[in-house]
C-alpha cells in the first residue's frame, strides 16, 4: 500500500450553517481496495463522499485523484473523471425501461438514432454478468426496491470506472443479491477499481473490507485494517458501547388472541393462517419477494384481499377500509418512511399531531381540535422516543434516518393501537439509533401490545421475535417457536419450494 | 471566505421571512414604492379602502383555491362556479318573483340556494373525478370549467338576465351596515370561519395532512378521498357565495363573470407562499396575497397601464412567483 493512492482527501472541512459536518478528515483509496466508511448518522460519511462525488463543494480541503487536486463541478463532471457513486436515493426514472435507465445519457447510437436493439442487449449482457435477474424491458416502476438498486448499480458500470461509491448498497438486498453484490465488488478489486462502501451492516465487512475508516460527529476517529480489527472493536469504535447491548431482552407477555387470519389470499400470497397474539412479538421472515410486506398490507387493507378472513378480536374486518381497521386497533409502520410514513415538509410535531387529531388519545371526539393539549402530547412522545428537542422544529426532510424512524415510531405512540406492525423497522438506520428503537419495541410489548416485526434482517427478527412466521413464494412455509428458531432453520424454509409448485 | 460569511449573515433575515411566508412581503413593498412614485393618489385613505371593498371577491375565490391547493391539486373551475350561480340564481330569482311577487325575499334566498345547488354539483363533480377516479385535478377541472361556461352560457343564450329584484343588488351589492358595506363583512365572517376551520378542527388538519404525504394521511387512519372531495365542495361554495356578490354588484346574471379570476387566485394563494404541491398555506397569508394582486391591479389602473398590458404583467407575476415558491420549498427541505 505504499503506491499512490487512487484518490484522497487531505483535511476535507465542511462547514454549514452553525454544523460542522465534516472536521478536517484525512481519507485516502487504493486502486484494488475496498475501504469501508462506517459510523452512525450524522457522523459524516454522506457529507464526505457527496463531496468526493461531485454533489457537493469543500469549505475548506481538497480532494486529490491521481495525484493531481480536483475540484468537481458537478456529479456529471466526476463520473467523466471516473468516479460513479451509487446513492440511496435512486437516480432512476420510473417510467423508462430498465435498459434505458442503465443507459440514460449514453445511450448506443446507429447514425443519428438510439439503437434500441443493442441496448437492450447491453443492458441484458450487463445484468447477467451481475448476476442480477432482470428483463431490461421491464418498466423501472414495476420492479421492487431491491431490484432497483440493482438497476442503479448496474448503472455505474459504464466508461472508465476508477473509483466506485457504494452507499448502503446492501439495504434492501436479499442474502443471496448481497452475495452476488460481493462477488462483483471482488471482481472489480481485481481489475483495478477502488471501493468506497459505506454500510452499517458491519457482518458484512470481514467478507470485502481491506480497511475500515470509522467517523463520529464529523471527525475521523480512526482507519484500521480489516484483518485486524473485530466487528464488537468497530462498534466500540463508533459508538462506545457493545454489541451485546444492542438487541433487548423482551419478556414473553399473556398470549391472548387479538388478530386472526384465515385462508387469506391476493396476488402473490396463497392460503396465509396465522394469529397475533397480545404480549408477545411476532417475527416476519423471508426475502424480498416472498410477500412478507405484502401479506400484512393486505391485512391492512392496502392492497386487495381476493378471499380469506381477517378477524380483530373475533370482530370480521376483512371488507373494512383501512382507517376503520386503523380504528378497530391495528397501527401499520411502513417500510418507506419518506413515500409513506411521513410528511417531509412539515415539522415532526406536525407529524406526530396527525394521529393525535384523528385518534382518541387526546382532546376528546368533538370536531375541534384542542391544540395545546396535541402540542403538549407530542412533546411528551417526541421525548419518549428520544428525538433530541433541536431537531423538533425543522422539517423531518432535514433529519438523518434514524431521527426520520424515530418520528415515524412516535407516530404509534400517538394511535391507541394494540397491535402495532413494523415493517423494516430500522432499514438505512445506524446501531445506536436501532438499540433505542428496539427498547421502544421492547416497552410496546412488555406493555401489554402485540407487536409484529417485518424484517429482512435476520439477526433483528431473531433476535427480537418469540414466534417468527417465514415465508416462502407467497406462502407461509413455516412457523416457528423457542429453541427452533435458529438461523440454520429459518434459512432453509427461506428456500421451500412446496409453495411454488402449487 | 470573511466577506462571505458577512454577506449571508447580512442576509439571514430576509431569508428567514422568506422561508416563512414566502415571497409576498418582498412583492407587496416592491408594489408600494412602485406604484407610490408612479401616482399620488395611489397611497390615499380613500384609494386604500377602496382597494379593500374591490378586494372582497378575490379574496373569497382564494380562500377556497387555497383549500384545493393544500389538499395537493388545484381547481380551474372557479370562474365556472361564479358565472353558473349567477346565470342560475338570477333565472331562479327573476322567475320566482313572477311566482310570488308579494314575498320578494323568499324569491331572493330560494334564487340563492339554486345557485349555491349549481356550484356544489360542480364542486362534487371535481371532487368526485379527482378522489375517486384518479384524474389529474388539471385536467379535471379545466374540463369541468368548459362543461360548466358552455351551460351558463346555454342557459342564458349570451345575454345577461335582468330584472332582478331590486333589493338584492341593493342589499348585497350596495347595502352598507354601520357604514361597512355589505360585501365586506361577509368577506370578514368566512375570513374567520375558514382561519378557524383549518387551524382548530380535524377536517382542516386533515386537509393539511393530505396534501403533505396522501400515502402517510391514508396509513394514519384519514379518509383521503372524503377530504379531497370536501376541499372541491368547499372551493366551489365559496365561489358561488362570490358569484352571488358579484351579481348583486351588477345588477344582472351574467355567464362571463369571473372568467380571469382562477388565474388570479391562484397566483394570489402562491404569492401568499401556499405550495403547488400541496400541504403548506395560512388562511391570513391568502388573503394579503389576494389584496395584493387587487392592489398591483389598482396601482396599474392608476398609472394608466393599459388592460391588454396588465394581463401580460399579472400572468409573468405568477410565473416569478411560482419560481420563488420552487426556490422556497427546496430550502425548507434541504435547510439552507
Amino acid at each position: 500500500m505504499s503506491a499512490q493512492p487512487l484518490i484522497e482527501t487531505r483535511a476535507l472541512t465542511k462547514q454549514y450553517p452553525g454544523v460542522l459536518a465534516l472536521n478536517a478528515v484525512d481519507f485516502d483509496l487504493h486502486s484494488g481496495e475496498v475501504h469501508v466508511l462506517f459510523g452512525e448518522n450524522g457522523a459524516g460519511k454522506s457529507t464526505l463522499i457527496s463531496m468526493l462525488a461531485g454533489a457537493n463543494t469543500p469549505s475548506q480541503g481538497s480532494v486529490v485523484l491521481d495525484g493531481q487536486e480536483m475540484k468537481f463541478d458537478s456529479v456529471a463532471d466526476a463520473q467523466d473523471k471516473g468516479i460513479y457513486t451509487v446513492f440511496q436515493e435512486f437516480s432512476l426514472i420510473p417510467t423508462l425501461t430498465v435498459a434505458q435507465n442503465i443507459f440514460l445519457g449514453w445511450e448506443p447510437m446507429k447514425g443519428p438514432f438510439i439503437d434500441h436493439r443493442t441496448m437492450r442487449k447491453r443492458a441484458h449482457e450487463m445484468l447477467l454478468e451481475l448476476g442480477f435477474d432482470i428483463d431490461p424491458n421491464e418498466t423501472t416502476s414495476h420492479l421492487s426496491r431491491a431490484q432497483q438498486q440493482m438497476v442503479e448499480i448496474t448503472k455505474a458500470f459504464h466508461g472508465d470506472l476508477k473509483v466506485l461509491i457504494l452507499d448502503e448498497p446492501t439495504a434492501s438486498l436479499t442474502d443471496k443479491e448481497v452475495d452476488h453484490l460481493f462477488e462483483f465488488v471482488n471482481e472489480l478489486k481485481a481489475k483495478g477499481v477502488g471501493i468506497i462502501y459505506i454500510s452499517h451492516r458491519i457482518q458484512e465487512f470481514s467478507r470485502i473490507a481491506n480497511r475500515v475508516t470509522v467517523l463520529r460527529d464529523g471527525g475521523k476517529i480512526g482507519t484500521v485494517d480489516m484483518a485486524e480489527t473485530n466487528e464488537d472493536a468497530l462498534v466500540e469504535m463508533m459508538t462506545g458501547r457493545s454489541i451485546d447491548e444492542i438487541y433487548p431482552k423482551i419478556e414473553k407477555g399473556s398470549g391472548e388472541v387479538l388478530l386472526t387470519v384465515e385462508g387469506l389470499r391476493t396476488a402473490g400470497i396463497r392460503n396465509a393462517s396465522f394469529e397475533v397474539r397480545a404480549g408477545e412479538v411476532l417475527g416476519v421472515a423471508g426475502l424480498v419477494g416472498s410477500g412478507k410486506s405484502r401479506l400484512f398490507r393486505t391485512v391492512m387493507g392496502l392492497t386487495t384481499r381476493l378471499a380469506g378472513t381477517v378477524k380483530m378480536r373475533g370482530k370480521d374486518i376483512s371488507h373494512a377500509p383501512t382507517r376503520d381497521i386503523i380504528k378497530e386497533g391495528i397501527y401499520y409502520l411502513s417500510p418507506d418512511r419518506k413515500g409513506e410514513g411521513l410528511d417531509l415538509a412539515k415539522p415532526s410535531k406536525d407529524n406526530l399531531a396527525i394521529n393525535l387529531v384523528m385518534g382518541d388519545k387526546v382532546g376528546g371526539d368533538g370536531q375541534l381540535v384542542k391544540w395545546s393539549e396535541v402540542n403538549a402530547e407530542a412533546a411528551t412522545i417526541s421525548d419518549h422516543v428520544e428525538l433530541h428537542a433541536g431537531y423538533r422544529n425543522k422539517p423531518v426532510s432535514q433529519l438523518s434516518g434514524g431521527n426520520q424512524q424515530k418520528v415515524l415510531f412516535g407516530k404509534c405512540f400517538g394511535q391507541n393501537a394494540d397491535i402495532i406492525i413494523f415493517d423494516e423497522p430500522t432499514v438505512g438506520v445506524d446501531m445506536g439509533t436501532r438499540a433505542a428503537l428496539y427498547l421502544l419495541i421492547k416497552e410496546l410489548a412488555e406493555s401489554g401490545k402485540a407487536v409484529v416485526v417485518i424484517s429482512s434482517d435476520l439477526p433483528e427478527v431473531m433476535n427480537l421475535s418469540h414466534r417468527m412466521i417465514v415465508l416462502a413464494h407467497g406462502h407461509i412455509s413455516a412457523e416457528l417457536s423457542g429453541d427452533d428458531m435458529t438461523e440454520e432453520q429459518v434459512l432453509k424454509f427461506f428456500f421451500d419450494e412446496t409453495g411454488a409448485k402449487l | 471566505m470573511t466577506t462571505e460569511a458577512k454577506e449571508t449573515g447580512a442576509f439571514d433575515p430576509i431569508r428567514k421571512t422568506f422561508i416563512k411566508v414566502g415571497v409576498l412581503p418582498f412583492f407587496l413593498v416592491g408594489a408600494l414604492i412602485i406604484f407610490t412614485a408612479l401616482s399620488d393618489k395611489f397611497l390615499s385613505v380613500q384609494n386604500l379602502v377602496n382597494v379593500a371593498r374591490q378586494s372582497v371577491y378575490l379574496v373569497l375565490v382564494s380562500m377556497g383555491q387555497m383549500l384545493v391547493l393544500i389538499s395537493g391539486g388545484f381547481d380551474l373551475s372557479v370562474g365556472t362556479s361564479i358565472a353558473l350561480t349567477s346565470v342560475v340564481s338570477a333565472l331562479g330569482m327573476v322567475w320566482l318573483a313572477g311566482i310570488f311577487p308579494d314575498a320578494i325575499w323568499l324569491a331572493i334566498t330560494l334564487g340563492a340556494f339554486m345557485g349555491f345547488a349549481a356550484a356544489i354539483t360542480v364542486g362534487l363533480i371535481n371532487g368526485v373525478g379527482v378522489a375517486y377516479f384518479d384524474v389529474s385535478p388539471f385536467i379535471m377541472t379545466l374540463g369541468v370549467s368548459s362543461v360548466g361556461a358552455g351551460l351558463a352560457l346555454f342557459l342564458t343564450g349570451g345575454v345577461p338576465v335582468s330584472n332582478l329584484p331590486f333589493a338584492f343588488g341593493d342589499t348585497f351589492g350596495f347595502g352598507r351596515l354601520f357604514g361597512v358595506p355589505i360585501p365586506v363583512i361577509i368577506a370578514v365572517i368566512c375570513i374567520v370561519v375558514m382561519w378557524l376551520f383549518m387551524s382548530r378542527t380535524r377536517l382542516g388538519t386533515q386537509v393539511y395532512a393530505v396534501g403533505g404525504n396522501i400515502k402517510a394521511a391514508h396509513l394514519s387512519a384519514i379518509n383521503t378521498k372524503r377530504t379531497l372531495m370536501m376541499a372541491y365542495v368547499i372551493c366551489a361554495l365559496i365561489a358561488s357565495l362570490t358569484g352571488l356578490l358579484l351579481t348583486a354588484r351588477v345588477e344582472s346574471g351574467e355567464a362571463n363573470l369571473g372568467s380571469t379570476i382562477a388565474l388570479e387566485s391562484i397566483a394570489a394563494c402562491v404569492i401568499a407562499g401556499v405550495s403547488l404541491r400541496g400541504g403548506i398555506g395560512r388562511v391570513e397569508n391568502v388573503v394579503l396575497g389576494a389584496f395584493f394582486i387587487v392592489l398591483v391591479q389598482n396601482g396599474m389602473n392608476l398609472a394608466q397601464v393599459s388592460s391588454y398590458m396588465q394581463m401580460v404583467l399579472l400572468g409573468a407575476l405568477l410565473i416569478l412567483a411560482v419560481i420563488f415558491d420552487q426556490m422556497r420549498y427546496r430550502m425548507i427541505l434541504s435547510g439552507n
